[in-house]
C-alpha cells in the first residue's frame, strides 16, 4: 500500500510518501523551488517522492493532507466572534484568502493531484489527519519504543496547542489538549516578534541569543503573560499579544511591561534582548518539564516521544533529558510542520489501515537517520557539474574523504554533498557546511564570510558516536541535533575575570574550550552524534579527520546562505560554493577547489536571498 | 454545494449549528470584502490563518 502524506498552505510544504509502512522518501518543496518555507502545494516534493518509489499517483492508495481545514475555519470564525469589533483588522486579511483558495481546500488539492503524473483520474481516497495527530504520529510511530508516551507542542494547528498522549504498538491515542490561544509556540513566538526576528523562523535565533541574557524577566512573564499549573497546563493573559485579533504578535500591554516597542529586525542587538531571550528560554524549559512530569505520571511510561515545533528547541530538550523523568527521549528530526506530512502518512498506514507496528531490533528508528531525500548518481552529479561549467577532479571514494579531510585540517571552509538529502530543518551531513572546530576563527569566518549571518550565532558539532562522551557532557545518541549538551569539563578552558566580563557577543571569540567554535558562551554545544550505520561516509571523514588531528569533531552548518534554502542539487551546491567564502566542495566523488573555477562564474549570492 | 452540505456536517458533528447563522454572515461579510477589494495574498507578517 501507497501513502503520499501532503503538509502545504501555511509555511514549509512537503510531501512524504510510505510504501508498506516503510518510510520511503520525504522533502520540503522550498528544497525544489528555492523559496524558503515556501507553503505552495509541494508538486515538486511530491515528484520527487514518487520518482524515488518508482511510481506514479496512480499506484498511490490513500493522499493525506496533514490538517483539517473546517475546524481552523471553526477557530478562525470564533476568534473573530469572540474579539469583535478588534478582531475586523485579520478578518479583513483572512477572509479573502479563505473564501477564495483555504476554504475550497479539498478541491484545491484534488485539482493539484490530478495535474500530477498518473493523477487524471485518481481513483484513490483523499483523506484528512488533525495537525496534532499528525505531529504525535511522525514523533510515535517511527520511534525505536513499543510504547511510549507522546508529547507535542507548536504555535497551532486547528484548536490544539499541546498534545499528551500515548502510543503502545500501532495505537495513538491523545489524553490531553491545550487549545489555542494558549500556546508555547505563540508565546515564544511573541518574544521572537519582540526580539526583532521573524516568527516562525527566527525561533531557533533567540534560543542561540539566550545564553548571552540573564533570565532577569522571568518572574514579570510569570506574574503577567502566562499562568504556569504545576502539571505544566498554562494559561496565557491575552491582553499582552495580539495574534487573535490583530496582525502582530504583541500588544501595547506586553510592549509597556517590558517598556519598549519592538525591537526593529536588523537593528543592533542589546543586553536587553538577551536577557528577554534567557528569560523566555528558562519560561519555556518550565513548562516543559512540568508537562514531562505529568505525562510521566499518566501513561508510566519511560519513554518520551516529542514533536511539533517547540521540540526544535534543543536547549529544553537536553535539560529535559538530563533531568531524567524518561529513560530514554526520541525527537522527529522534522519536528516542525513539514514533519506532519510524514505523521499524516504513518498515521493512515497504523491507525486508519490499522496496519501493525514493529520495532525495529537494533532499537533505532525508522527514519534511515533521516536521509530521505534526492540523491544523484556520480554520472549525473559528473554530468550536471559539467553542464554548468564546473572545473573539478573525479577521485575514488577514500582519496575524495582523505582530500577533504586534508582540507578541513588546513583550516578550509568545506561544502560537503553526499547521498541523500536531510529530511527536515537541520543538515546532518549530507548537505553540510563542515569547517575544524579547534580554530579559534572559524566560527566568525564562517558566519561572515560565508553563511553571511549574525555573528552571535556559534556553530554546531558532528561528533563520531563513539566518541561523544570523550568531547562532550553526554553519552547518548543525538543523531538529529536535536539535544544540546555541554563541552566535557576537561576539554573546556575557564574565562579570566576580565574575558567574563566582556560584553556577551565579544565572548565569543574568546576560545573556551579545545573546540572554540562549537562553544557557547555557556559551554554549550547542540550535538549531532555520527552513527556509522546510517552515514557511513559522513563517519569516514570524521576518522580521517581524527588521524590527522585527534579531534573526532567537524563543524557541521546547514549548506546554504542566511535565507536560502539548504542546497539540493549539485548545481545548488557549486552555485553556492562559487557565491560564498567556502574554499573546497566535495560532490560525491568530484573534488572542487575555488582556484580550479572561472571567477566569471561567481554571482552576488548573499543579496539572492531575503533575510529570514 | 458540495462545500455548504460538507459545512452543514461538519457542523452538526462538532454540535455548533448555532455558529451556522454567524457562520452565514460572516462569510457573506467575507465575501463582501473579496468582491471589493480583490486581494487574497497572505500579509509579509505572521498570520495564524
Amino acid at each position: 500500500m501507497r501513502i503520499l502524506g501532503i503538509s502545504a498552505f501555511y509555511h514549509d510544504s512537503a510531501a512524504a510518501l510510505v510504501v508498506d509502512g516503510n518510510v520511503t522518501a520525504a522533502a520540503q518543496e522550498e528544497r525544489f523551488t528555492r523559496r524558503k518555507h515556501d507553503p505552495r502545494f509541494p508538486k515538486e516534493a511530491i515528484a520527487y517522492c514518487l520518482a524515488e518509489a518508482g511510481c506514479t499517483l496512480a499506484d498511490v492508495d490513500h493522499v493525506v493532507f496533514y490538517e483539517k481545514p473546517f475546524p481552523k475555519f471553526e477557530r478562525l470564525l470564533e476568534s473573530y466572534f469572540a474579539t469583535v469589533p478588534q478582531g475586523f483588522s485579520s478578518f479583513r486579511v483572512a477572509m479573502p484568502l479563505w473564501i477564495k483558495d483555504k476554504l475550497f481546500q479539498k478541491d484545491l488539492l484534488k485539482e493539484e493531484l490530478e495535474k500530477l503524473p498518473g493523477g487524471s483520474g485518481w481513483n484513490g481516497s483523499l483523506l484528512f489527519t488533525e495537525h496534532h495527530q499528525s505531529h504525535a504520529a511522525s514523533a510515535f510511530f517511527p520511534s525505536p519504543y513499543e510504547s511510549a508516551a507522546v508529547l507535542t507542542m507548536d504555535g497551532v494547528g486547528e484548536w490544539c496547542t499541546t498534545s499528551l498522549g500515548h502510543g503502545s504498538g500501532n495505537r495513538l491515542n491523545i489524553a490531553k489538549e491545550l487549545h489555542f490561544p494558549h500556546s508555547l509556540g505563540l508565546l515564544y513566538s511573541a518574544f521572537t516578534y519582540y526580539t526583532g526576528f521573524r516568527v516562525n523562523s527566527g525561533e531557533y535565533k533567540v534560543m542561540g541569543l539566550a545564553p548571552y541574557g540573564t533570565p532577569r524577566f522571568v518572574q514579570a512573564i510569570l506574574d503577567n503573560i502566562v499562568d504556569v499549573k504545576e502539571d505544566g497546563t498554562f494559561h496565557l493573559a491575552q491582553r499582552y499579544f495580539n495574534y487573535v485579533s490583530g496582525l502582530t504578535m504583541t500588544s501595547e500591554a506586553f510592549h509597556e511591561l517590558f517598556g519598549a516597542p519592538p525591537r526593529k529586525p536588523e537593528e543592533e542587538l542589546t543586553q536587553r534582548e538577551m536577557d528577554l531571550a534567557a528569560s523566555i528560554q528558562a519560561v519555556t524549559e518550565m513548562i516543559v518539564l512540568r508537562l514531562a512530569r505529568s505525562i510521566r505520571v499518566d501513561t508510566g511510561e519511560r519513554n518520551l516521544c516529542l514533536a511539533g515545533g517547540v521540540a526544535l528547541n534543543c536547549v529544553a530538550n537536553g535539560k529535559l533529558l538530563r533531568e531524567g523523568i524518561f529513560d530514554s527521549i526520541w525527537i522527529q528530526p522534522a519536528a516542525g510542520d513539514a514533519g506532519g506530512a510524514l505523521g499524516a502518512a504513518l498515521a493512515v498506514w497504523h491507525q486508519y489501515a490499522g496496519q501493525p507496528r514493529s520495532v525495529r531490533q537494533d532499537r533505532r528508528d525508522t527514519m534511515s537517520g533521516s536521509y530521505l531525500g534526492p540523491e544523484f548518481s556520480q554520472d549525473e552529479i559528473e554530468q550536471r557539474l559539467q553542464n554548468i561549467g564546473a572545473k573539478f577532479d573525479v577521485r575514488d571514494e577514500k582519496d575524495v574523504t582523505d582530500q577533504t579531510a586534508d582540507a578541513l585540517a588546513e583550516g578550509k571552509a568545506v561544502g560537503w554533498m553526499q547521498g541523500r538529502m536531510e529530511f527536515g530543518p537541520r543538515a546532518l551531513g549530507g548537505r553540510s557546511i563542515l569547517g575544524d572546530p579547534r580554530s579559534p576563527t572559524m566560527q566568525k569566518t564562517l558566519n561572515l564570510k560565508v553563511k553571511y549571518r549574525e555573528s552571535f550565532r556559534p556553530f554546531a558539532p558532528s561528533v563520531k558516536r563513539e566518541s561523544v562522551s570523550e568531547w562532550f557532557d553526554h553519552d547518548g545518541d543525538s543523531p538529529y541535533m536535536l539535544i544540546v549538551g555541554d563541552i566535557a569539563k576537561d576539554r573546556q578552558r575557564a574565562m579570566t575575570e576580565e574575558q567574563q566580563a566582556l560584553f556577551g557577543i565579544d565572548k565569543l571569540n574568546i576560545a573556551r574550550s579545545e573546540i572554540p567554535a562549537v562553544t557557547h558562551v555557556d559551554y554549550s554545544a547542540r550535538i549531532q552524534t555520527v552513527h556509522r550505520e546510517t552515514n557511513p561516509r559522513y563517519w569516514d571523514l570524521l576518522s580521517a579527520f581524527e588521524k590527522r588531528t585527534n579531534c573526532p569533531v567537524l563543524i557541521n552548518t546547514s549548506f546554504n546562505v542566511r535565507g536560502e534554502p539548504i542546497v539540493c542539487t549539485p548545481e545548488d551546491a557549486f552555485h553556492c560554493f562559487m557565491g560564498t567564502g567556502l574554499d573546497h566542495l566535495t560532490v560525491g566523488n568530484c573534488v572542487l577547489t575555488k582556484e580550479q573555477q572561472d571567477p566569471a562564474l561567481a554571482r552576488d549570492y548573499k543579496n539572492e536571498f531575503a533575510l529570514d | 454545494m458540495e462545500l455548504v452540505k460538507e459545512l452543514w456536517t461538519f457542523l452538526r458533528i462538532r454540535k455548533k449549528v448555532w455558529m451556522a447563522p454567524i457562520m452565514a454572515i460572516m462569510l457573506l461579510f467575507g465575501l463582501l470584502i473579496v468582491l471589493t477589494k480583490g486581494t487574497a495574498v497572505a500579509p509579509f507578517i505572521y498570520t495564524l490563518f
